[in-house]
């Protein structure tokens, strides 16, 4: 179920002026629109180069109303001058991102196995365990995004530190899967019913086993459906802070907590909080434009129906 | 057979590791007990395709999700249910003491959490509002535009950013009192004191409207999909007979929208729900607690007193509350849908 852009053809022009009425406001609403969603990261990237002053005048435009500056990003040692000076704050921010890229990989990575085995197994078999049937099983794992993540945190940090997962990427990763299970679960069962039963009877009778039949028949039909599901459940792992902040400390901190750890801290450093907020949206930022397709599709599975 | 009995001796181990600790001549910590637990679920996994062939191997589709999620979200909730009725602080030495029911009367008399339950309250009702705009991008994006794709990647982007990045770039410094943009910009609009974080009720809205900033995309993407799937025909039907714009969209649009709109309203509830990391990085729940959710509230309560049971009541609460309130909800949803078509 991806979006696509149709062009409708009934535009029926009733009058050149109310044509052209409407068409200002639609433009004029989308345009609006568009600053609101990018001012604020327009803001964030262009502070990253003001000095104090700049930043407490309100100076927005670089070149007309201030002199850019590596500032922020030399307080980051990522600047032009300071990349090859050694920088403790460079090697935190790499220790966090690293933090960051491997949970949320390795999180994304686990759903997306376990969580296709599943939606594959209730699309196609009938189960029963005990009393549970295949519905009460679905909802079972769908009922799980609506367990909010207080309710899981403080056991868990009990939990975490008897068993010695506290403030371990490990720890982080199995409750970012467990985060993101349902949500893979949803979009890969959307995925299979959309694949014909057929296409694996025949491979069945070819003498391929059940889980051959899954590997090298089904699995290459899903791809883009786990595209989609790895690249939403990346996202929200990405951003995640709750649990981050709770149950990690020094090891496995990352980058949202320390992007908030900073906030607090005695007057505000502008710039290079700017710099740090820049660096910790642009690689989604980046995913964002570069597949924003497979969100969508991500987004929209099971939604329409 | 062979690896049934396994199965059996790894959960008989698991047994046996749990006396131990009991008799502190076991492991330091429990990590063994999570290992045996997985070594568990593998010999479980074997031990089906052995005994029951076929069967066996279509049920190996499901188990390790099952076993995944009962282990960390059964347990835990069990676990937790009984943290919620002592009283541990963590900090303290004193550890854990069972004290009955006194976290749920201290609960029932405090009034922050009941500011809190409040707040979410307003949060939720939010989403209507959220919802009409994230409407009207949808149908902006449906209609005949130019440069469709770009409009759709730049109207994305907020949902794909860190709300602690958001909650730094728009709460902290857009929003900042002396020269925030936007608050030099309500200053031109003739609000002569745009403190957008010291009102408690403007804080609450300005609290919205960054949770709403990263959120509407959500809505307004699932939407767009329901437009774009709507059949054409039905609307050219409706404009053969004469109907206006206007008609159109509530007596076609807007019906036949009703179930993905459903979809989408209880999907950004059930995320509302959650709502913290905005709150906890841009006001702390201040001024005074005006603004905390739930979450939020918990997690302060337990930064600064680390007391973990009461804590954990506090969740608790909340989590019946939330399963109560959704369960409804969707009832509520279903008979709707039912009735309107």
């Amino acid at each position: 179920m991806s979006v696509q852009t149709t062009e409708y053809t009934v535009s029926e022009i009733r009058s050149p002026a109310s044509f052209i009425t409407s068409r200002v406001f639609i433009y004029g609403a989308l345009v609006f629109w568009a600053l609101i969603c990018l001012f604020p990261i327009y803001w964030t990237i262009t502070t990253s180069f003001k000095s104090a002053v700049d930043v407490t005048q309100g100076h927005l435009i670089p070149f007309v109303d201030f002199q850019p500056d590596w500032k922020g990003w030399r307080s980051l040692g990522l600047s032009p001058d300071s990349i090859f000076q050694t920088s403790t704050v460079r090697d935190e921010f790499f220790k966090r991102f690293m933090n960051s890229v491997i949970t949320s990989v390795g999180a994304s990575s686990l759903a997306i196995i376990i969580g296709s085995l599943a939606a594959y197994g209730l699309t196609r078999y009938r189960y029963k365990f005990a009393w549970f049937k295949n519905e009460d099983i679905s909802f079972f794992f769908l009922s799980q995004l609506i367990l909010p993540p207080v309710v899981l945190a403080l056991p868990f940090l009990v939990l975490y530190r008897e068993v010695g997962l506290l403030d371990t990427r490990i720890g982080l990763i199995l409750l970012y899967t467990l985060m993101v299970l349902p949500i893979v679960i949803w979009i890969m069962r959307d995925q299979f019913n959309s694949i014909p039963v057929e296409l694996e009877e025949a491979a069945l009778v070819d003498g391929l086993s059940i889980w051959g039949a899954f590997f090298r028949i089904v699995m290459p039909i899903a791809l883009p459906g786990m595209v989609a599901a790895f690249i939403l459940a990346m996202v929200l792992c990405w951003n995640e802070y709750f649990f981050a902040a709770l149950l990690t400390s020094t090891d496995a901190k990352t980058i949202p907590v320390m992007v908030a750890s900073q906030t607090g801290s005695q007057g505000i450093n502008w710039w290079s909080m700017a710099a740090l907020a820049t660096a910790a949206i642009a690689p989604l930022a980046v995913i964002g434009i570069a597949l924003e397709r497979y969100l969508i599709m991500g987004m929209t599975a099971g939604a329409v129906k | 057979m062979a690896a049934a009995t396994l199965g059996l001796l790894a959960t008989i181990l698991v047994q046996i590791l749990y006396k131990s600790e009991v008799d502190t001549i076991g492991f330091e910590t429990w990590r063994p007990v999570v290992y045996a637990y997985v070594l568990w679920g593998v010999a479980l996994g074997i031990g089906q395709v052995l005994t029951r062939g076929e069967d066996g191997q279509r049920a190996l589709f499901l188990l390790p999700a099952l076993l995944f999620t009962i282990a960390m979200v059964i347990f835990p909730t069990l676990f937790g249910f009984y943290i919620a009725l002592t009283d541990w602080n963590l900090s303290s030495f004193s550890g854990r003491r069972f004290n009955g029911l006194d976290n749920f009367w201290q609960m029932l008399s405090d009034p922050y959490y009941r500011n809190a339950l409040f707040n979410m309250v307003l949060y939720v009702l939010a989403v209507l509002v959220e919802y009409v705009i994230a409407f009207g991008l949808a149908l902006l994006l449906n209609a005949q535009i130019r440069a469709r794709k770009f409009f759709r990647v730049v109207f994305l982007m907020p949902l794909m950013l860190s709300p602690v990045a958001v909650s730094w770039m728009i709460g902290k410094s857009l929003m900042e009192y002396r020269f925030g943009p936007a608050a030099t910009l309500a200053r031109h609009l003739g609000w002569d004191n745009p403190a957008f974080f010291s009102d408690p009720i403007i804080a609450r809205i300005s609290i919205m409207i960054l949770d709403a900033w990263t959120f509407i995309p959500f809505m307004m993407i699932m939407l767009l999909a329901g437009l774009q799937a709507m059949s054409r025909e039905v609307l050219e039907a409706a404009r053969v007979d004469g109907a206006t714009t206007w008609q159109t969209f509530w007596q076609v649009t807007f019906p036949l929208m009703l179930p993905v709109s459903v979809t989408a309203v209880i999907l950004r509830i059930i995320f509302k729900l959650k709502l913290a990391d905005i709150i906890i990085t841009v006001t702390s729940g201040g001024p005074g607690g005006a603004t905390d959710s739930v979450s939020s509230f918990i997690y302060r309560e337990y930064r600064d007193r680390s007391n973990v049971g009461y804590g954990t009541m506090l969740a608790m609460a909340y989590l019946v509350i939330i399963v109560v309130f959704v369960t409804w909800l969707l009832k509520l949803a279903n008979r709707f849908v039912r009735n309107v078509n």
